[in-house]
């Protein structure tokens, strides 16, 4: 196992997060025009000394260089855009707020598209397979930005059971989490049924069902081990989802989280602050899918022998 | 094609005809297009002209959607908002499409040493933020239409290229390249006129997957107001405008997120008909 853990370390998640620096620091820094230089016409001397204020008017690589050093230091660089604040301030007052909105709609996710896989899955081409399978290609169409909204008109502001804006208590938690997770709950609920499907068939759930084990047992107890794989695999790409998905929803319900620094910093052209909010969210998501590919080969010890083989 | 037999590709048609969901899908996506297309050119509005006279009309026999804050009709809009939608979904699909498919074909058909690093680099590629590096270079660069093409087209090639490789790696080893081979012709030839014919149809079920998730993230970015920029408007930013209207006008919402989810439920439909249509081996199931 902790050859495994080395080997995703230094052969993947490491490499990842080198180019994913490597590639935005450049593509920020060679872009055209100053960063400056975008609202109005600013005089030569300011825009130099602006220059030399945020270290830009050094050679290139000591600036690479000097901004990696930096970020391994944790100092994400200043704001451009807002005076005095660096960047690290600025995604640190807003990121708690954005993990839990993400854990709580994954979290969300998972159990309603864990339930309704299960659900299709055991009722084969029967009505509950019918109505969740439909139930989720319904929620695969419609994107958290129109949910969202929707969600809001009815139950927010028609009904007026829930708030419509804020983060402040659980009440508040609610509509946001169900626009974020719910087309992720869509996705788990067909790749559920897929992978419980397929495990339902095979002959050690018929010795299970031999033995007289109850159906619950069966499929809890023994079927949604080998069956949930295809969900976990899916787990890394949809925490990617749901971290930009992140963005709408708060925009949305006026949340104060890091998708709503990194829009504005996007519409401001604030390039050290995005580039901060991507290294971060590579470091995220490289991390997360780190901890995914633990889990799959603890769950299955084919992939954990395989990785001893090819050493 | 001849004495009864029948063409891979009438056999898949057939099999498509069958499939109801998949063939009203088709019509759907079909009327949609044309909607788009050819609606604004007889609709009696223009989509830009304002009349504020008529300003937040509800639904009505003169204006089917009603009309938004500057009177102008809803309708008309989202079919305009709706060519751009489309424009930008086939377009950075024809970019992803041009890669992946190059790029999957040249690693799976080399091989070997030079594929493992090729595909290294995809891997490695896999693992980035890709909203985010679209989001970077829309910060970057200038806002522009054909930058949302290239940016979202440019990220979007990964899965392609590895769906083509494989089956290049696979198809390679038959005997029908070795002649191809033996006949001295050069490896573009053998690459383009004789290996990619062969993955045809398992690209022509991806990019039915493809052009939806494209549509999904133009809309998102446009919503954030980081797509399409005004006075051009698309699903995305129409639905946008209508969500801070949303309260008294609901319908300026409504009508353009309607339109965006019956086109991802018609593709979806229809990208899942293919896959059963085009690969009979996966019969029918998922």
């Amino acid at each position: 196992m902790l050859r495994f853990l080395f080997q995703r370390l230094f052969l993947q998640a490491i490499p990842t997060l080198l180019v994913l620096a490597t590639l935005s620091f450049l593509l920020v820094r060679l872009a055209p025009g100053s960063p400056f230089a975008s609202e109005k016409e600013l005089p030569e001397q300011t825009l130099e000394a602006l220059n030399r204020a945020y270290g830009l008017d050094r050679p290139l690589p000591e600036q690479y260089l000097r901004y990696m050093g930096n970020v391994l230091k944790g100092d994400l660089g200043p704001s451009l855009t807002k005076p005095g604040r660096t960047v690290t301030e600025l995604i640190g007052s807003a990121l708690p707020v954005s993990l839990q909105l993400g854990v709580l709609a994954l979290g969300y996710a998972l159990i309603v598209g864990i339930l309704l896989g299960i659900l299709a899955a055991v009722n084969p081409n029967r009505f509950g397979d019918h109505v969740s399978m439909g139930v989720a290609l319904i929620g695969i169409c419609i994107p958290g930005f129109v949910l969202g909204p929707l969600l809001a008109l009815v139950f927010g502001l028609n009904l007026e059971w829930l708030p419509v804006m804020g983060w402040e208590s659980p009440v508040h938690w609610v509509l946001p989490v169900i626009s974020l997770g719910s087309i992720y709950a869509a996705y788990i609920a067909r790749l559920a049924r897929g992978g419980m499907m397929e495990e339902l068939s095979k002959d050690y759930i018929r010795t299970a069902r031999a033995k007289g084990l109850s159906e619950t047992r069966v499929v809890f107890g023994h079927a949604l081990r080998g069956g949930i794989q295809p969900v976990i695999s899916f787990l890394g790409p949809a925490a990617a989802g749901l971290l930009t998905g992140a963005f709408v929803v708060e925009v949305i319900f006026q949340i104060p989280g890091l998708g709503r620094v990194i829009v504005n910093a996007a519409l401001n052209r604030d390039q050290f602050l995005v580039l901060g909010c991507v290294l971060l969210f590579g470091a995220l998501m490289v991390v997360f899918n780190t901890l995914v590919d633990v889990l799959l080969a603890l769950l299955n010890p084919r992939i954990r022998l395989e990785a001893k083989e090819k050493t | 094609m001849n004495s009864g037999g029948h063409s891979l590709g009438t056999d898949a048609w057939r099999r498509l005809w069958k499939n109801k969901a998949a063939t009203a899908g088709l019509f759907l996506i079909t009327f949609m297009l044309a909607a788009c297309i050819f609606g604004p050119m007889i609709s009696p509005y223009s989509h830009e002209e304002m009349d504020l006279l008529s300003a937040h009309q509800s639904p009505s026999a003169s204006f089917w959607f009603g009309t938004d804050e500057l009177g102008r009709d809803l309708l008309t809009r989202t079919l305009v908002g709706g060519r751009i939608s489309f424009a930008v979904a086939f377009a950075s699909t024809a970019v992803s499409l041009l890669i992946g498919v190059t790029y999957g074909g040249i690693s799976g058909y080399l091989g070997g040493k030079t594929d493992a690093w090729m595909m290294r680099i995809v891997d490695v590629l896999y693992a980035l933020p890709f909203t985010l590096l679209v989001i970077l270079l829309i910060t970057v660069f200038e806002r522009s239409l054909v930058l949302l093409f290239v940016a979202i087209g440019a990220v979007e090639w990964l899965t392609m290229a590895r769906i083509v490789r494989g089956q290049i790696l696979s198809l390679r080893q038959q005997e029908f390249i070795e002649a191809c081979q033996v006949l001295g012709y050069s490896h573009a030839r053998i690459l383009f006129r004789h290996l990619l014919p062969n993955v045809l149809g398992t690209v022509i079920i991806y990019v039915t997957l493809t052009i939806p998730s494209i549509m999904l993230l133009e809309a998102f970015l446009s919503f954030l107001g980081l797509g399409v920029q005004p006075p051009m408007s698309s699903w995305g930013s129409l639905i946008k405008d209508g969500v801070g209207a949303m309260e008294d006008f609901p319908w300026l919402m409504l009508v353009p997120g309607g339109a965006l989810f019956l086109t991802l439920l018609a593709l979806n439909f229809l990208g899942d008909g293919l896959r059963d249509a085009l690969d009979p081996r996966r019969g029918g199931e998922g």
